[in-house]
């Protein structure tokens, strides 16, 4: 029976390999990755007026909503920013990490119609919202910029620390390491245990209080008992958000070593949800 | 070399399944699994499992729906699968299209495998038909050039020009569906998994989704698994075939034979049954002619299996005609218990030549004192001469014979003979 002619393209297995992400495989989808970007961007809003202008009013009003509540009822001090400004830009990379989590943790379960019919890699689906959401984000990150000219030719003394602006695509390419890593992992327990999908909603919501969004880690250090200041200085997400805002506005500080080590964290995270993720997708079918 | 023009082979396979609720409970027993394989030991549930027999009670709460399935498919070929409902065939082709994994054995592939198993998959209301065909072409394994090369060959199959730049959503489910089978029957994969969708779409557009499949498998020499209940297509596309039964395989070889013994172990099942009733989809027939239902009665109409030979028997058949049809019969054969043909009679004597849709009830009466005490095996078979067969020869029914004497005990003796009619003896 054994001839040594015989190469097999690909072999079906009832055992699991560790890690089996396969990445020409994922090269040979990459037009169905562009396709569901696309699907997922001009689909996003169809059939309402204001159309993509949804983008924008998001962070804007929450912004404005944050400024009233924590800087001007609460008194929380942002340095030499304007609130608003600081609000924006903290809240802008955080809605990137948001729509990045929600939108991969439910890959399995929103997915099972095409899932349950047809194969391609599986990590198509969130590698797919993650790049979709990464447009969104830019034209979020657009307004941004749009808002500091405002600023700068209104007077404020902003200052961009160019040497460090360099920084920017790698606290981007952690949030959006992290966000799928995070969603991947959610995305397989949700197939069998639905709690997960609640939690996440209002989870992602409480998630972004403790992870230095409306206000600057500093003012966490002076004001939160210990406990929850450590806890809000060691998550990865308060590193990346106040790391982006120090690039941004010059607020704030940091340290290589943390980089390093939020980098190595975000890194760590999407590698276990990648394995989860894998181990689930052969037979999430039979339990979903 | 014979061995290396195999393209797909399939070994050991098993798919194990949990029945009733997933729900409380699958915590401890997902902790026990980990457990086990933590301490290196065999995962405690494989162990347990009854065969997927589908009326049956179980002893567990595991089930295979297949097990130990092996087979090999060569180049070229085109393999049809064959069962009844919940044989496992769907499964199989879960597993081949790589939708879900074995529980155990292996299969290797030699080529791309794409499956037709549901057309229109991940279709998206919003988009128009043109980015719709782009996405799902994609979906299903091409890439955007090769879509891009024969775009206009696949609206101008599905007939759906003038919608083209409409979204989806504005579309009937027919238009969806001929657009989603344009799409899949463009595809150009090494092995093509088919699973009945053949029985999309309106009259017209399913003899172009035949003669596309004709075309694929014949034509172009593509290796081609098809799995379908009707027999008609199936002895059409199919060389070899394989028949399931419970998730196993029961019989694998020519298609002739697979087909022969598919309606043989439906036989098998009615035995000792004075009536059959089928349901629209389940009938025995083709797309012009299904049988509805068959009973053998006496002479009063009531329904048994079992007579005495001074009994006429009355075997009346049901059927529902689909469309006209010209110079149709349907043919009856009386089998005896081993085997022998015992008449054979055909309706074209009695009708008219020309019929119209409808349901026609047929009324064979078979006169006292002629059949001798055994069992006999009712085939029933209807076609155009000639031209096609629209119901394959199908055993439907048995009933029995037994003798009586002049007072009224049965033979505890049988006479031989095929037939056993009154004859007369003139002595001088």
């Amino acid at each position: 029976m054994k001839t040594t002619q015989d190469k097999w393209l690909f072999e079906i297995s009832s055992k699991q390999k560790l890690v089996s992400f396969n990445f020409t495989e994922i090269w040979r989808y990459r037009d169905l990755l562009f396709l569901f970007v696309k699907r997922d961007i001009i689909t996003a809003y169809k059939q309402t007026i204001l159309g993509p202008l949804w983008y924008v009013i998001q962070p804007l009003f929450t912004s404005v909503i944050f400024t009233l509540i924590f800087n001007n009822l609460g008194q929380i001090k942002t340095g030499n920013v304007d609130p608003f400004l600081f609000n924006l830009t903290g809240i802008t990379l955080w809605n990137y990490f948001k729509q990045c989590l929600t939108g991969t943790s439910n890959t399995f379960t929103k997915n099972q119609n095409i899932f349950g019919k047809v194969y391609f890699p599986r990590a198509i689906m969130p590698l797919s919202v993650t790049i979709s959401n990464l447009v969104k984000f830019g034209i979020q990150f657009l307004i941004l910029v749009g808002f500091y000219v405002f600023y700068l030719i209104k007077g404020d003394n902003l200052s961009v620390s160019f040497n460090y602006l360099m920084l920017l695509p790698l606290y981007v390419f952690m949030m959006a390491l992290f966000g799928l890593g995070f969603g991947m992992l959610l995305s397989a327990m949700t197939t069998k245990y639905r709690d997960l999908t609640v939690l996440v909603g209002f989870g992602v919501q409480l998630l972004m209080y403790l992870s230095a969004v409306p206000y600057p880690l500093s003012e966490a250090k002076d004001k939160f008992p210990t406990t929850v200041a450590t806890l809000v200085e060691y998550n990865p997400l308060s590193q990346i958000i106040e790391g982006f805002r120090f690039v941004v506005l010059n607020v704030g500080s940091i340290e290589v070593s943390k980089i390093f080590i939020t980098l190595i964290i975000c890194i760590l995270t999407f590698l276990i949800g990648l394995v989860i993720f894998n181990k689930t997708e052969k037979s999430f079918i039979d339990t979903v | 070399m014979m061995h290396s023009n195999v393209i797909l082979k399939v070994e050991g396979i098993g798919k194990q399944y949990r029945l009733g609720l997933v729900g409380t409970g699958t915590i401890t027993q997902d902790l026990n699994r980990w457990w086990s394989r933590v301490r290196g030991k065999e995962d405690p549930y494989l162990k347990i499992g009854d065969t997927n027999i589908r009326s049956e009670q179980g002893s567990s709460n595991y089930v295979w729906a297949l097990q130990n399935i092996n087979f090999e498919v060569k180049q070229g070929e085109v393999l049809g699968i064959i069962g009844k409902n919940g044989a496992g065939k769907s499964t199989l082709l879960k597993i081949l299209s790589r939708v879900t994994a074995p529980t155990l054995g292996t299969i290797k592939s030699k080529g791309r495998i794409a499956s037709l198993l549901e057309v229109g998959t991940g279709f998206h209301p919003e988009m128009t038909g043109r980015e719709n065909i782009y996405l799902n072409g994609a979906i299903l394994g091409m890439t955007k050039s090769e879509i891009t090369s024969k775009i206009d060959e696949i609206i101008e199959f599905s007939g759906c020009l003038r919608y083209i730049d409409t979204p989806v959503k504005r579309y009937s489910s027919g238009m969806t569906v001929r657009l989603a089978f344009a799409v899949a029957a463009h595809l150009e994969p090494d092995i093509l998994v088919v699973d009945e969708v053949l029985a999309v779409g309106d009259a017209e557009f399913q003899k172009k989704a035949i003669g596309k499949m004709q075309d694929i498998s014949k034509g172009q020499g593509r290796t081609v698994l098809f799995v379908s209940h009707n027999m008609a297509s199936v002895k059409q596309l199919c060389d070899r075939g394989i028949v399931l039964k419970d998730g196993k395989v029961l019989f694998s070889g020519g298609i002739e034979d697979c087909v022969e013994e598919y309606l043989n172990e439906h036989d098998e099942s009615t035995e000792h049954r004075a009536q059959v009733v089928w349901s629209e989809n389940e009938a025995p027939g083709s797309e012009d002619f299904i049988l509805l239902g068959v009973k053998t009665t006496n002479h009063k109409g009531q329904i048994k299996s079992i007579f005495l030979n001074n009994e006429s028997v009355h075997i009346c058949i049901e059927t529902k005609l689909l469309s006209d049809l010209n110079n149709m019969r349907l043919n009856f054969k009386l089998y005896n218990s081993n085997e022998i043909i015992v008449f054979s009679t055909s309706s074209h004597q009695f009708e008219a030549v020309n019929k119209r849709v409808g349901i026609y009830n047929y009324e064979i009466v078979i006169p006292p004192n002629l059949l001798n005490h055994d069992t006999y095996k009712i085939a029933l078979q209807a076609g155009m001469p000639g031209i096609k067969q629209i119901l394959f020869s199908t055993k439907v029914l048995n009933f029995s014979i037994e003798k009586i004497t002049s007072s009224g005990t049965t033979y505890s003796t049988v006479l031989p003979g095929v037939i056993a009619p009154n004859i007369t003896w003139n002595i001088r």
